[in-house]
């Protein structure tokens, strides 16, 4: 494992700095020093499953690369996953409307969540979709976490997972019991083409989306990443298409080539004023 | 302030329920059956009724059906919170007139979550 130095906001404290180092260098996100009180929560099951006493000891074994999947393993326990049905339901009732009134333009329209954790988000999309009637979109969902991904093609959700956000006669609708859990029907989740993907570092997905869904995602970028992952989102999307970011994120400050959308509250477009990073 | 009726046959439930409702910001009141909780709904019908399926003296399944056919001033909102998951236990609830339904166990944010889908969080 190759570590380059500590990034600026990671805690400058022996093993935890180090593990912050893996992160951001595995997935561009920071380990703020107001984040650390997490770590111990978080990496505690990992510790205890490798019979590993405590940090020094957990990076004593990513140095010494003796598990090849353990630095993976680090990552995947640090990310984020936390997130539920129908977040915001009121931002994704409008993306259903803008996307379908582009789509009323001609086409079918191309929906990309970036940042999709476990799938609930696509997967909200896609019922509100189908329940309103219509062309279906082309919806692509990335994560830059594998785990998370595996659990969204699975299509596969928790008894308590499926009760955040989710009404009850929509899981009667599309999801089936499976044991302890329940399974949303191939329907739903077969609509939505998952990938793998790292906003960071990897080149955006192909084609122009009509609208991007990228929430809650850029606050774990320090500032120049975010503003590199805006440009690059920008860039992605169709001219008239628009950018959803969670609430309290803004491009403002962030870039120039996007701005606050004339046309629906709270979502951003492609700027008409001359590029500064160009 | 919202008011919510806890119906449970468990003092436990109800505690619980209660603690989490108060953090909320509800105003609670408790029925130990479905007979005591038409009482309370006919005396003062409160905005969210929290029910239990199967209780002494007169079930969930009888209190939601008789409630729904009660002259109130008001309709509350039945939000129903038992063990019985299975499918065809949900869909004889939201026929009867089940407004949402939980599933135990549940926690803070399953209450809050399902509270909110009915528009009282």
């Amino acid at each position: 494992m190759t570590l380059r130095p500590l990034p600026a906001s990671a805690p400058r404290v022996g093993a935890t700095g180090i593990i912050a180092a893996l992160l951001e260098q595995r997935t561009g996100q920071q380990l703020a020093a107001n984040r650390a009180w997490r770590l111990d929560a978080t990496l505690k099951p990992l510790l205890r499953e490798r019979g590993l006493a405590d940090f020094d000891a957990l990076v004593g074994a990513l140095l010494g690369a003796r598990d090849p999947n353990l630095a993976d393993a680090v990552v995947e326990a640090l990310l984020n996953q936390e997130t539920s049905f129908f977040r915001d339901a009121g931002v994704l009732e409008q993306v259903v409307e803008a996307a379908s009134s582009m789509a009323s333009e001609g086409g079918r329209p191309r929906i990309w969540s970036a940042g999709c954790s476990a799938g609930q988000e696509p997967l909200s999309l896609a019922m509100l979709f189908a329940e309103r009637g219509g062309p279906m979109p082309d919806i692509q969902a990335t994560d830059v976490s594998g785990a998370a991904l595996a659990r969204a093609r699975s299509g596969r959700y928790s008894q308590f997972e499926v009760q955040r956000g989710l009404p009850i006669r929509r899981l009667m609708q599309w999801f089936d019991p499976v044991g302890e859990d329940w399974v949303g029907k191939p329907e739903l989740v077969d609509r939505i083409r998952y990938r793998r993907q790292n906003l960071a570092s990897d080149p955006v997905l192909p084609g122009k989306f009509d609208v991007i869904l990228c929430r809650n995602v850029l606050l774990y970028f320090g500032g120049p990443t975010r503003a590199r992952v805006l440009d690059a989102l920008a860039c992605a999307l169709r001219p008239g298409g628009m950018l959803v970011l969670g609430a309290g994120e803004t491009v403002i400050g962030q870039t120039d080539r996007l701005e606050p959308s004339r046309q629906w509250r709270g979502f951003y477009a492609i700027s008409d004023r001359p590029r500064r990073y160009a | 302030m919202k008011s919510c009726l806890v119906v449970d046959d468990s003092k436990v439930i109800r505690k619980v329920a209660r603690h989490i409702l108060e953090g909320l910001s509800f105003e609670v009141r408790e029925a130990a059956d479905g007979r005591e909780a038409l009482d309370a709904c006919l005396a003062s019908p409160p905005d969210v009724v929290l029910l239990d399926w199967n209780m002494p003296v007169m079930s969930g399944m009888d209190f939601l059906r008789a409630l729904r056919e009660a002259s109130l001033s008001a309709k509350p909102k039945v939000v129903f919170c038992t063990t019985e998951n299975g499918i065809a236990y949900i869909r004889a609830a939201i026929e009867a007139g089940a407004d949402e339904y939980v599933m135990k166990p549940f926690d803070r944010e399953t209450l809050q979550s399902k509270l909110q889908i009915v528009g009282m969080a």
